[in-house]
């Protein structure tokens, strides 16, 4: 490709690891795209003021298409027909609910590689309303054959997956969330982390709700999994972890999302599966998301006094 | 199609070629509609090597309606892409061409479409990528008149005339299938930023004129005016 490779200039003073995912998001893009001139990104409105420095810097690799989510999903697509690597993002709902049919048949029925990241997750815009949350996008995008799913945890889980994993000629959804984990776990794509081996259940902790996971079942007797990949979803460490018991979803989207996934992992063997996580209900309130999480039960303090029911003593 | 008297030996043909699809004819009027602006634009406009289908030179075409692909698939067959006798497998199981094109099977389709309003926006990012890549090659995209009852047909018609995708040229076929009045096609699009000509859509001539017609600062629509469905 004959296109100019100029590194943004705004990328070269920060470190290589921000506060918050979408920062993150900002800094990872941008230094992929001065190193990969396949790289192309697609705006619809959202991050525009964020990503001003690709803008500037790769007029004809970075695009704001403006607030049409499915011709931003299609053009990349197209971008994508001609050998180029595109990076879809907006906020959660109209990148994925929006623009479903558009991921479905333009990336995955024609087995096109792309990058969707989103901004959004659940509630996280808690003042926006019901229209802005996005509790449902990893159910349904779970039913697209050959779509990849990643809910990091940090910023630098983040950083590391995508670096590995988007010039893989899939389609990769990244979700990106306000909430955070303290500190990086070894999160490779597609492979979850063990953090504590027990007998009485194994709980499955998926991306930001992992310091949440980890507070709520300090000694009790279980294995702890780290999922930050689910879809494909990582059966074999589950099968090799497992030592008896329920398996406890914690999930940071719709409870029981990768129900399916914890059974089909374990099959033939029954197993009983419990999951803690965004109930199917619609959710009126604004606030914050702390709030939300609150009232959900999706604290340390909540999620102990689930797994306190559910795992036997 | 019996109906139809012409006396061009080409058209002659194809339909011909298209009489050996043996399948579901369900779509048989929107694949007749599209019959003489696919042929001109293969036969005199489009540039490609059925050699090498994905050669990097060529102009792209992206049948965006999806629907009615039989005069589409007769024309890539006469044009070398795959042999006749594959259109006798037309929706067959046994067969590579589908009711709608997956380019995945057929040799020389570009694009998978079939559900509507898909194909504009994706000609939209190939045309995008070529101008990234600096590469001069052009691409149409055959849109429906029904599809036009589609949000994402004036998304893109909106995206391209802001872009000023001069190598994009749509090509609406109107076959009278919509059920709202699109009133006229060609001064939408012109207030949407395109250069916009309207043809008789058996007319070989103004066909071939119409798709050879580019504006530098532009993208180019052709409404092919055909006869309604019956």
């Amino acid at each position: 490709m004959t296109t100019s490779s100029k590194a943004s200039s705004t990328t070269k003073s920060k470190p290589r690891i921000a506060a918050t995912m979408r920062a993150q998001m900002v800094r990872t893009v941008e230094a992929v795209m001065a190193a990969d001139e396949r790289v192309v990104l697609l705006l619809a409105d959202v991050g525009v003021e964020q990503f001003r420095g690709a803008l500037r810097a790769y007029p004809t690799r970075a695009l704001n298409v403006g607030i049409m989510e499915q011709t931003l999903v299609s053009a990349g697509a197209g971008m994508a027909l001609e050998g180029f690597i595109p990076v879809m993002h907006t906020i959660a709902p109209f990148l994925v609910e929006r623009a479903f049919e558009q991921i479905k048949d333009d990336f995955c029925f024609q087995g096109l590689g792309g990058s969707f990241i989103s901004i959004g997750a659940s509630y996280d815009y808690s003042t926006e309303g019901m229209t802005h949350h996005a509790p449902g996008d990893v159910q349904i995008l779970r039913s697209l054959p050959g779509m990849r799913i990643v809910v990091p945890g940090t910023p630098g889980e983040f950083d590391n997956i995508f670096r590995a994993a988007y010039a893989d000629a899939a389609p990769t959804y990244y979700r990106l969330s306000v909430a955070r984990n303290a500190e990086d776990r070894p999160a490779r794509f597609g492979r979850a982390v063990t953090l504590r081996r027990g007998r009485a259940a194994t709980v499955i902790a998926v991306g930001p709700l992992l310091d949440a996971a980890l507070a709520a079942s300090e000694g009790l007797d279980v294995t702890l999994l780290y999922y930050t990949t689910v879809a494909p979803f990582d059966g074999e460490t589950l099968r090799r972890s497992h030592e008896g018991g329920p398996v406890v979803l914690v999930e940071p989207f719709y409870a029981g999302t990768l129900t399916p996934a914890v059974v089909a992992a374990l099959a033939p063997q029954p197993v009983r599966v419990e999951a803690i996580g965004v109930p199917r209900e619609v959710l009126t309130r604004y606030g914050t998301p702390e709030q939300h999480d609150a009232a959900l039960g999706l604290t340390p303090g909540g999620i102990r006094a689930r797994l306190a029911q559910l795992i036997p003593a | 199609m019996g109906a139809k008297t012409t006396t061009n030996p080409d058209i002659e043909r194809i339909l011909g070629l298209m009489a050996l699809a043996t399948g579901d004819e369900k779509h048989e009027p929107s694949a007749y509609s599209t019959l003489d602006v696919l042929w001109v634009l293969y036969d005199r406009v489009l540039r490609y090597d059925p050699c090498s289908p994905r050669w990097e030179g060529r102009d792209r075409f992206v049948l965006s309606k999806g629907h009615g692909p039989l005069a589409f698939y007769a024309i890539l067959a006469d044009k070398g892409f795959f042999p006749a006798d594959e259109l006798r497998r037309f929706e067959r199981w046994e067969g590579i061409l589908g009711a709608h094109p997956d380019r995945n099977q057929v040799p020389g389709a570009e694009v998978s479409t079939g559900s509507l309003g898909h194909g504009l926006p994706m000609a939209i990012g190939m045309a995008l990528a070529l101008r990234a890549k600096g590469c001069g090659a052009r691409v149409f995209a055959l849109v429906g008149d029904g599809e036009s009852n589609e949000g994402t047909i004036w998304e893109s018609a909106l995206l391209a005339g802001n872009q000023r995708l001069a190598n994009l040229t749509a090509i609406f076929v109107n076959n009278h299938t919509s059920s709202n009045d699109l009133g006229d096609l060609a001064a939408k699009l012109a207030a949407f930023g395109w250069s916009a000509a309207t043809v008789n859509g058996r007319d070989h001539a103004q066909i071939e004129a119409a798709l050879r017609a580019t504006d530098p600062e532009r993208p180019s629509a052709v409404v092919a005016m055909v006869e309604p469905r019956r």
